[in-house]
C-alpha cells in the first residue's frame, strides 16, 4: 500500500477532507467514503456514464478518475441538482416524459444533461443524441430521454425569458 | 358533497385506473439519485468478496495456494472448493436439472470460471488478495464448437460419465455422447417427414442465432448477512425471483426457510440476467457464516459479460414446405444448442429448450416437428431468456427467416406470403402443431394496419427504383424493407406444466385496505424498471374503486410479500396482474356486502360503479369505497369479519399470446456496410392496455435491445475459449446516436382467459424486433441473390455480404 494522500474536495457545496490511497477512484470516494450513492457504477471503463458527475464545470466519468486527481475541485452529483421541493426542470421533464425505467442510468444521464443544456441551451434532437452518446441506457431506447431533454430546454428557456 | 357533483367521467379519471398514462410513482426517487440498489446497501462491518477467476477455458486445477493472499492487509479469508465441500456447497443445482461448480472442483470449464473467493475489508484489498492467490492450471483441449463437441474424445464433464465409460441419462432423458446434454422433441416426426418428402416446394436453410448477453446497466450482486444471534440470514440481491431464491438457498444451505429473508431492492435492469442463482450468492452466504459479518459481492462488467447468463447460441436448421401458391404445409426445425460448461438454462423444468416449440409462429402450419440437442462446450453457462419468454426470440427469428427464404424461393412478396398463411381470427383458440393453444389473435387486421401505415406498396416501388439506380451507378445505397410478424408465448405458466425446481409458476397478490380508504398491495413479482408500482396500482384502482395514488405497491421482500415466481418471461402482468385483479375482486365482493348492510338492502340489490356501490335503480343511494373501507373497521356487521383484506394465488389456465407487426426501412451503404434505419414502425397487440405510456416505453426499449442484438451485439470466443467481447468497448450497447425514433401503434385483442384481458408487452418488441432488423438487412440484398447471412449484422459483416455478392466489383 502506498502512502496516503491528503485530499480536499467540495462536493455539492460541502467541503470534504480526507486521507486516501493514491489508487482510490473518485466514484469510490463518492459512494463509499461520502455515502453519495446517486452516481452508479456500470462498467468502470468510461463507457456507460452511470457515474457521470460535474467537476469544475465539465462532465466527468468518475469511475476512471482518481480521487487525488480531483483534489481541490468542485464536484456536483445528482444529489446537488434540485431538491425534493424544487426539482430541476430536467428532473421534472424525465418524470413527465417517461425518460427513465430502471433508474440506474438516470442520475448520470440527468447530470450530463445539465451540462449539455448549459453548453447549448437550444439543442436540436441531433445535438442531444450526440451530446448524450457517452451515457448508455438499456431500458428506454433513448427516445423519451431525448424528448425529456428537449422539453426541459424549452421549459428553462421559457423561464429565462419570463425572468428577463 | 364533492362526490355528488362529480360526473362519472371525473370519477373514472380520478382513479387513474387502467387505460390511462399515469405518470410513474417510482420516478421521484430515481431522478433525485435516491434509488436503493444492492450496491447502495451498506451495513456495519460489511466485508467485500470477489473471485479469483480462471484465465483458461478448459484446464485441470492442480493446486490453489492461498497462503500469500491471507497475508495481504485487509484480506480475511479465501474460500476454495475444498472449504465448501464439507458443507456440500462446492457444487450447486442449476435451474435446468444439472449441477454447477460453485468454485473450481479440480477443473475449470470456461474462461472466467470462479476458482476462489477472497473476502476482504474492501474492494481494493480483495483485488490485492486475488492477485496473491496462486493457482496451478494444467491446460486441456478447448472445445468451443458444439458440433465438434459431439464428435471429440475430449470429455468436458467427467462427473457425468460412469466409471465403465457409459453415459447415464441426464435430467431430460438419454444422452448420446459425453458432451451431449439432452434431445428434446415436439410434434410429429414421421408425419412431418412425409409432408416434406411430398412437397411441391421445399426450402432448407441453416442459421446461427449467435451468443449474446442481457447486460443490464447494473451488474449482478448481493449482500449476505448471517445474524448468528437470532439465526436469521438476510440476503439482498439482484434477484428477478426473490422467493425462488429463498427456497433454493434453504434447500442447498439447510437453513430453514423461515430463517431466510431475501430482499430484492431496486434493480437496475434485468432482462433475464438476474433470474439464475450464481456462485457469488452462495459464496457470499458462506463467507458471512464463516466471518460472522455481512459480505457484499458485486460483479464488475467483465465478470458479468463473461460468466453470468449468456443468451441464445442456437444453431438452427429448418425445412419448410409449401404449395406452389405459397400455402405452408410443413415445418421441420433442428437446433444444436450450445449450453456452455454447465446446463444452467433458466427454463421451466419440463422445457429444456424453453418454448422453442412456438416456432410455427403466427402461421397455420398443419404439420411440424422440432428437435433440440443440448451440448456442453467450454463456454460460460446460462442460456437465459434475454428480454423474451423462454427461447421465444430464437423461435420467432427462425420462423420469420424461414418465411422470408420461402418467399424468395417462391418469387413471392414476403408480406403476401405471410398474409395467406396467418392463423385466421375465427380459428382461435388455435391448437398449433407443436402443442400450444393460442388464446386469441387477429393477425390480418394488425398486418393490414401496419402495411397501410407505412405505405408498403410505395416502399416496394421506391425499393425497385433504388435497385435500378444502383445498377445504373446512380447510388451506392441499397434499401431494405424488413418485415416481421410475431406471436409470443408469455405468462408462464399453468402449474400443470410449468414449474421451476418443482415450484409451480403461479403468482400472487395480497391487499390490505386501510380504514381511511387507502391501501397496500404486495406481489410475488419484482420490478426491474417495468414500473409495477405504477401499473399494478392502476389495475387495482379499476377493480376496487380507490385511486391509484392511494395504493402502495410493494414487492421483493420475502418476509412480507406473498410467494410468487418473480418477474421474467413477461409473466408479471399475465400472472401477477391476474392475481391482483382477482384479489381486488375478493375485496369488492366483501365491500358489496358491507355496502348492502349500510344501505339496508339485499346484497344483490347493489352494484359496483367506478368507485362505489349504488342501489340498483336508485343511483342517488350509494356508498363510496372509501366509506365502505371505514365501515369495515368501525361497524359491527352481523356475519362479516372486520377488516378488508384479500389474497389471491393465481394459477393461469393458459399462457397469453401477444402479437405484433413490425416494419423497418433501412438504407445500407454497400461500401461501408453501415445500415441507417430510416423508419421503424411497431404495432403491438398486448390485449388490454393498462398504461399506454409505459407500454410505449417498453416498446422503445425492447426494440433498441433488438437493434443491438441484430446489428452488432455478441459474446464471441476465439478457438482457445477466450472471450473476445468482455467489455463495453467490444460488446455493443447502442448509444442515443445510433438509435432511431420509433413509431408505435396498436390493436387490442384481449386474452379471453385473463381476468382483465391483458397479455404482457415487455418482451414483444425484442422478440419481433430482432427478425425485423435482420430481415431488413437481408431484404436490401434480396435483388442481388442473398438468401441467408448470420447475425449480428455489424458493419464488417454487411460489407462482407456486399463484397461476396460482387457489389464492390
Amino acid at each position: 500500500m502506498s502512502k496516503k494522500m491528503h485530499i480536499k474536495l467540495n462536493v455539492n457545496g460541502k467541503d470534504e477532507e480526507f486521507l486516501a490511497e493514491p489508487r482510490e477512484l473518485l466514484i469510490y470516494t463518492l459512494r463509499e467514503r461520502l455515502n453519495i450513492t446517486g452516481p452508479h457504477i456500470g462498467c468502470e471503463t468510461s463507457h456507460c456514464g452511470a457515474c457521470t458527475v460535474t467537476i469544475d464545470g465539465k462532465s466527468v466519468k468518475s469511475c476512471t478518475m482518481f480521487a487525488a486527481q480531483a483534489d481541490g475541485k468542485e464536484i456536483t452529483t445528482i444529489e446537488g441538482i434540485g431538491t425534493p421541493d424544487s426539482l430541476h426542470p430536467l428532473q421534472e421533464a424525465f418524470k413527465e416524459h417517461h425518460g427513465l425505467q430502471c433508474g440506474y442510468c438516470t442520475p448520470g444521464m440527468i447530470t450530463r444533461a445539465t451540462k449539455l443544456l448549459e453548453e447549448n441551451p437550444n439543442p436540436s434532437e441531433e445535438d442531444i443524441r450526440f451530446g448524450m452518446a457517452g451515457n448508455l441506457c438499456r431500458c428506454t431506447g433513448y427516445q423519451n430521454i431525448v424528448k425529456s431533454i428537449l422539453a426541459a430546454a424549452a421549459e428553462m428557456n421559457a423561464a429565462k425569458e419570463a425572468a428577463e | 358533497m364533492k362526490d355528488e357533483v362529480e360526473s362519472r367521467d371525473d370519477r373514472v379519471a380520478n382513479l387513474k385506473g387502467m387505460g390511462c398514462s399515469r405518470k410513474r410513482v417510482e420516478d421521484a426517487r430515481f431522478t433525485q439519485g435516491k434509488g436503493n440498489y444492492v450496491d447502495d446497501i451498506k451495513l456495519d462491518g460489511m466485508l467485500f468478496g470477489d473471485f479469483v477467476r480462471s484465465p483458461y477455458a478448459h484446464a485441470r486445477v492442480t493446486n490453489i495456494d492461498t497462503e500469500e493472499a491471507l497475508k495481504v492487509p485487509g484480506v480475511l479469508a479465501v474460500l476454495t472448493a475444498a472449504d465448501l465441500e464439507p458443507l456440500g456447497l462446492h457444487w450447486m443445482p442449476t435451474l435446468a436439472g444439472d449441477k454447477q461448480m460453485v468454485l473450481a472442483d479440480g477443473k475449470v470449464l470456461f474462461q472466467g470460471q470462479e476458482v476462489a473467493f477472497v473476502v476482504a475489508e474492501d474492494r481494493f484489498a480483495a483485488a490485492d488478495g486475488i492477485e496473491a492467490v496462486e493457482v496451478d492450471y494444467e491446460e486441456l483441449p478447448v472445445i468451443v464448437d458444439p458440433f465438434e463437441a459431439l464428435k471429440t474424445d475430449v470429455v468436458l464433464r467427467e462427473d457425468l460419465v460412469a466409471q465403465d465409460g457409459s453415459i447415464p441419462d441426464g435430467a431430460h432423458g438419454p444422452r448420446t455422447h459425453p458432451n451431449h446434454i439432452f434431445t428434446w422433441e415436439a410434434g410429429e416426426k414421421e408425419a412431418t417427414q412425409q409432408v416434406l418428402d411430398n412437397a411441391e416446394v421445399l426450402v432448407e436453410e441453416s442459421m446461427y442465432y449467435h451468443r449474446t448477453h442481457p447486460c443490464p446497466l447494473e451488474t449482478c450482486g448481493c449482500v449476505a448477512s448471517m445474524d448468528k444471534v437470532n439465526g436469521k440470514l438476510t440476503l439482498w440481491g439482484t434477484f428477478q425471483a426473490p422467493h425462488a431464491i429463498r427456497t433454493v438457498v434453504s434447500l442447498i444451505s439447510g437453513i430453514e426457510e423461515h430463517n431466510i429473508r431475501v430482499v430484492s431492492p431496486d434493480i437496475g435492469g434485468g432482462f433475464g440476467n438476474k433470474v439464475g442463482a450464481y456462485p457469488g450468492y452462495v459464496c457470499s452466504v458462506v463467507a458471512s457464516i464463516v466471518t460472522g459479518k455481512p459480505v457484499k459481492w458485486i460483479e464488475d462488467r467483465m465478470d458479468n459479460l463473461m460468466t453470468t447468463a449468456f443468451a441464445r447460441d442456437y444453431h438452427m436448421t429448418g425445412k419448410i414446405s409449401a404449395t406452389k401458391e405459397g400455402k405452408i404445409t410443413g415445418l421441420h426445425c433442428h437446433v444444436t444448442a450450445d449450453h456452455g460448461g454447465f446446463d444452467a438454462c433458466a427454463d421451466p423444468t419440463k422445457f429444456p429448450a424453453g418454448f422453442m416449440n412456438i416456432c410455427t409462429g403466427s402461421y397455420d402450419i398443419p404439420t411440424a416437428f422440432l428437435e433440440v440437442d443440448g451440448v456442453y462446450t467450454n463456454k460460460a453457462p446460462g442460456g437465459v431468456s434475454y428480454r423474451c419468454s423462454f427461447r421465444v426470440t430464437e423461435a420467432v427469428y427462425f420462423i420469420e427467416r424461414m418465411v422470408e427464404v420461402l418467399a424468395i424461393e417462391l418469387g413471392m412478396d414476403a408480406a403476401e406470403l405471410r398474409r395467406i398463411n396467418f392463423i385466421k381470427k375465427e380459428q382461435f383458440p388455435y391448437k398449433a402443431a407443436l402443442g400450444w393453444e393460442y388464446d386469441s389473435g387477429d393477425y390480418h387486421t394488425a398486418w393490414d394496419k401496419a402495411l397501410t401505415s407505412v405505405d408498403y406498396d410505395g416502399l416496394r416501388a421506391e425499393q425497385a427504383q433504388r435497385v435500378e439506380d444502383f445498377k445504373a451507378g446512380k447510388t451506392r445505397k441499397l434499401m431494405g424493407v424488413g418485415l416481421s410478424f410475431f406471436t409470443e408465448i408469455v405468462g408462464a405458466g399453468p402449474v400443470k406444466n410449468c414449474d421451476i425446481l418443482g415450484l409451480g409458476m403461479f403468482d400472487s397478490c395480497e391487499i390490505r385496505i386501510h380504514p381511511t380508504g387507502s391501501a397496500i398491495a404486495r406481489l410475488g413479482t419484482i420490478s426491474q424498471g417495468q414500473g409495477h408500482a405504477t401499473t399494478f396500482a392502476q389495475i387495482l384502482a379499476s377493480e376496487i374503486g380507490l385511486p391509484a395514488d392511494s395504493i402502495t405497491i410493494e414487492e421483493g421482500d420475502t418476509d412480507t410479500a406473498p410467494y410468487g415466481l418473480g418477474t421474467y418471461g413477461s409473466r408479471s402482468t399475465p400472472v401477477a396482474g391476474a392475481a391482483t385483479a382477482m384479489a381486488g375482486r375478493k375485496i369488492r365482493a366483501k365491500a358489496q356486502m358491507i355496502a348492502a348492510y349500510l344501505l339496508e338492502v339485499h346484497d344483490n340489490d347493489v352494484e359496483f360503479d367506478v368507485d362505489r356501490f349504488v342501489v340498483k335503480g336508485a343511483p342517488e343511494k350509494f356508498k363510496t369505497m372509501k366509506e365502505i373501507a371505514f365501515a369495515a373497521y368501525n361497524q359491527a356487521i352481523p356475519g362479516i369479519e372486520p377488516g378488508l383484506e384479500a389474497v389471491s394465488y393465481y394459477d393461469p389456465p393458459n399462457m397469453t399470446y401477444p402479437f405484433g407487426a413490425y416494419v423497418c426501412v433501412m438504407d445500407i451503404d454497400v461500401d461501408t456496410g453501415v445500415p441507417e434505419i430510416r423508419r421503424f414502425y411497431a404495432l403491438d397487440d398486448c390485449g388490454t392496455r393498462i398504461n399506454p405510456m409505459i407500454i410505449e416505453g417498453q416498446v422503445h426499449g425492447g426494440l433498441t435491445e433488438a437493434l443491438a442484438v441484430a446489428l452488432g451485439q455478441e459474446i464471441a470466443y476465439d478457438d482457445m475459449g477466450n472471450v473476445k467481447t468482455g467489455t463495453l468497448m467490444d460488446f455493443f450497447l447502442p448509444t442515443a446516436w445510433e438509435v432511431p425514433n420509433y413509431e408505435t401503434d396498436h390493436t387490442v385483442t384481449p386474452s379471453p382467459h385473463h381476468p382483465i384481458g391483458a397479455k404482457g408487452v415487455g418482451e414483444s418488441p425484442h422478440v419481433g424486433g430482432v427478425p425485423c432488423f435482420s430481415n431488413a438487412v437481408h431484404d436490401a440484398f434480396r435483388a442481388f441473390g442473398l438468401r441467408q447471412t448470420n447475425m449480428p449484422h455489424d458493419h464488417w459483416r454487411i460489407w462482407k455480404t456486399a463484397n461476396e455478392l460482387g457489389l464492390h466489383d
